[in-house]
């Protein structure tokens, strides 16, 4: 349908001026219903956590759609927490560090399995993918007393470490489906021209894969901010709380308040950086969710 | 490995380059993600095992690190035992969101993945709007979803006219949850469904109608079909994530009425009651429970898994 509309653009153009009703598709009117559903699904959720975070005092009473008197107070005040700002600042140190460990190291792996001769690849390349299905609890456990034991527990590389087990399977998982598509004659060309098969991933495969790095950088990064389960078991103090963690143990005035409007401030805080993300990248990172899925 | 792999006789070298051998620099290359990987994720479920197989009782851990071996000890208490109630009921928790969840997102990101590739006006936008809630964070949806069914704050007993503390009572609490990990995932589906989708040729459609068969038909016999590879992939995803959820149970209820997941009551068990051996265990349980599954889709769908990691 959309070949045939590419295909034949002018004409297309013509038809609709002319108003005639061809066999030309016309949006219907119960897709336009479709679409708005859909963005309705998917944005008024968030919507309401702006709503709540810009309430205050009696408004938190309430269930009204705009607020009555809007306050930027939960702002400042999450700012004010030396807690909160701690926390973002672990959760930028710890994703961007997961996410370079996993790239450098994962884009070797993934070179070697896409390109190189190797016995046992597509054995090594399911293995890599069935740990991105291990339940992260099997491994919180054990290190809770192993990272005491080790004395790195409450530690940002506490955090750095473990993370890996799904920053790299994923950084394999994705380059591989990136270095396959480069075009092999551009390597054939730099061996023959004497270079090394190091060098050719170096300084022809590499470049060439930027697009596809930095899709698995943002989709690593993504994974490492988002991630909950260890870093509530492998942390107790702010020195090494990430966000995450942080705002699910805010607490209000009193023990037994859910600071609902201070939460959602910082939720709304932390989700800034990750719809920046998908606004300026939303291609690749479909690109990269979609890697090797869709494979007839 | 190595040795032997260099050392095979067998496919001759077609080119000969400078530097090291290429078997071997693959070997290079690989093995710094390996011995990661075996690190940070084997080494840790060996020993969650072994701590599985000892006893810790609150007072010995506090005072040493020794333990009493208590053989299978920890698995028959979780399941026949003192606690084989709370085991019981997570697994059962845990498999009621899963399949619902599931499900659920299946046909609303099915249904959204034809809404956007019917829709050739605005998909860019779509897809811009449908990422929001895959990028939000787990933690922040369970905040967001409190927020909405919070009895006074939220919309939905205003919308529904009705007056419930959803979070308070016990087949709601499961429902919101349920519904929290819909929203977050359905796009995720739906995205890559439309993938799926996109790579349909469209002359097939276009013989179809020649041929006279309807919309319904051309779904069924086409558009599914050839969609079942996308459709079995986002469905192993998916369910495998919903089995080990933690995140949701822990930040909407923290486990309260019948919410408790497999990987929050094993969590809970080691960290806030210290029963080293005994949470291992329901770690370890958890573990082999994904393990089955996902054995069980690759028995059903082996062939599209081979297709993933081969050329």
């Amino acid at each position: 349908m959309e070949a045939a509309s590419v295909s034949q653009p002018t004409q297309a153009k013509r038809r609709k001026k002319s108003g005639a009703v061809g066999s030309e598709p016309r949006t219907p009117w119960w897709l336009w219903l479709a679409v708005a559903a859909i963005v309705i699904f998917c944005l008024l959720p968030f919507y309401w956590l702006i709503n709540i975070s810009l309430k205050t005092g009696a408004d938190l009473s309430g269930s009204d759609i705009v607020p009555p008197s809007p306050s930027f107070d939960n702002y400042t005040s999450i700012f004010e927490n030396a807690n909160f700002t701690k926390a973002l600042r672990n959760s930028a140190i710890v994703s961007l560090v997961t996410t370079l460990l996993g790239i450098v190291v994962g884009s070797f792996a993934a070179y070697a399995l896409a390109r190189l001769q190797m016995r046992g690849k597509g054995i090594l390349l399911a293995i890599v993918l069935s740990i991105t299905t291990f339940p992260q609890i099997a491994i919180a456990a054990p290190l809770f007393r192993l990272w005491a034991d080790v004395g790195i527990y409450d530690t940002l590389i506490g955090l750095v470490i473990p993370y890996l087990t799904f920053a790299l399977p994923l950084s394999i998982y994705i380059l591989v489906s990136f270095f396959r598509e480069i075009p092999k004659d551009l390597e054939e060309a730099a061996l023959v021209d004497g270079a090394t098969h190091f060098e050719a991933f170096r300084k022809v495969v590499v470049p060439l894969a930027a697009p596809g790095l930095a899709t698995t950088a943002i989709l690593t990064f993504i994974a490492a901010w988002n991630e909950f389960l260890l870093a509530t078991t492998l942390t107790s103090s702010p020195s090494a709380r990430t966000t995450p963690v942080a705002i699910s143990q805010f607490t209000g005035s009193s023990q037994f308040e859910v600071p609902l409007g201070t939460q959602s401030a910082a939720s709304v805080v932390i989700s800034i950086p990750l719809i920046i993300l998908v606004l300026l990248f939303q291609k690749r990172i479909v690109a990269g969710l979609t890697a090797g899925a869709v494979k007839g | 490995m190595s040795d032997t792999a260099t050392l095979r006789a067998g496919t001759p070298q077609k080119r000969r380059s400078r530097g090291i051998p290429e078997r071997r620099l693959a070997v290079y290359m690989v093995a710094p993600s390996v011995a990661l990987i075996a690190l940070v994720a084997l080494w840790p479920i060996i020993y969650a095992i072994w701590l599985s197989l000892h006893e810790y009782s609150l007072r010995q851990a506090g005072l040493s690190r020794w333990a009493e071996p208590a053989g299978l000890g920890n698995y028959t208490d979780a399941l026949w035992g003192d606690e084989s109630a709370d085991f019981w009921s997570a697994t059962r928790v845990t498999f009621i969101f899963t399949i619902a969840s599931v499900i659920l997102e299946t046909i609303i990101g099915l249904a959204m993945a034809l809404a956007m590739h019917s829709a050739f006006k605005g998909q860019g936008l779509l897809r811009t709007v449908v990422l929001v809630p895959w990028a939000v964070l787990t933690v922040v949806t369970a905040i967001m979803w409190r927020t909405i069914f919070d009895p006074n704050l939220g919309f939905v007993n205003s919308l529904l006219g009705t007056n419930t503390v959803w979070l308070g009572e016990e087949p709601q609490a499961l429902m919101v949850m349920i519904f929290a990990d819909v929203w977050k995932t359905a796009p995720f589906m739906a995205l890559l469904l439309l993938a799926g989708l996109q790579v349909i040729p469209g002359e097939i459609y276009e013989a179809a109608k020649v041929d006279g068969a309807n919309m319904w038909q051309r779904f069924r016999k086409i558009t599914l079909p050839l969609l079942m590879p996308a459709l079995l992939v986002a469905l192993i995803f998916r369910t495998l994530d919903a089995l080990r959820a933690f995140d949701l149970p822990k930040v909407l209820t923290n486990g309260a009425n019948d919410t408790t997941t497999l990987s929050l009551l094993a969590q809970r068990t080691f960290q806030e009651n210290r029963l080293y051996g005994e949470g291992s265990a329901l770690s370890i349980l958890t573990f082999i429970i994904v393990m089955i599954v996902s054995f069980g889709y690759i028995r059903l769908v082996g062939g599209n898994i081979r297709g993933m990691t081969e050329e």
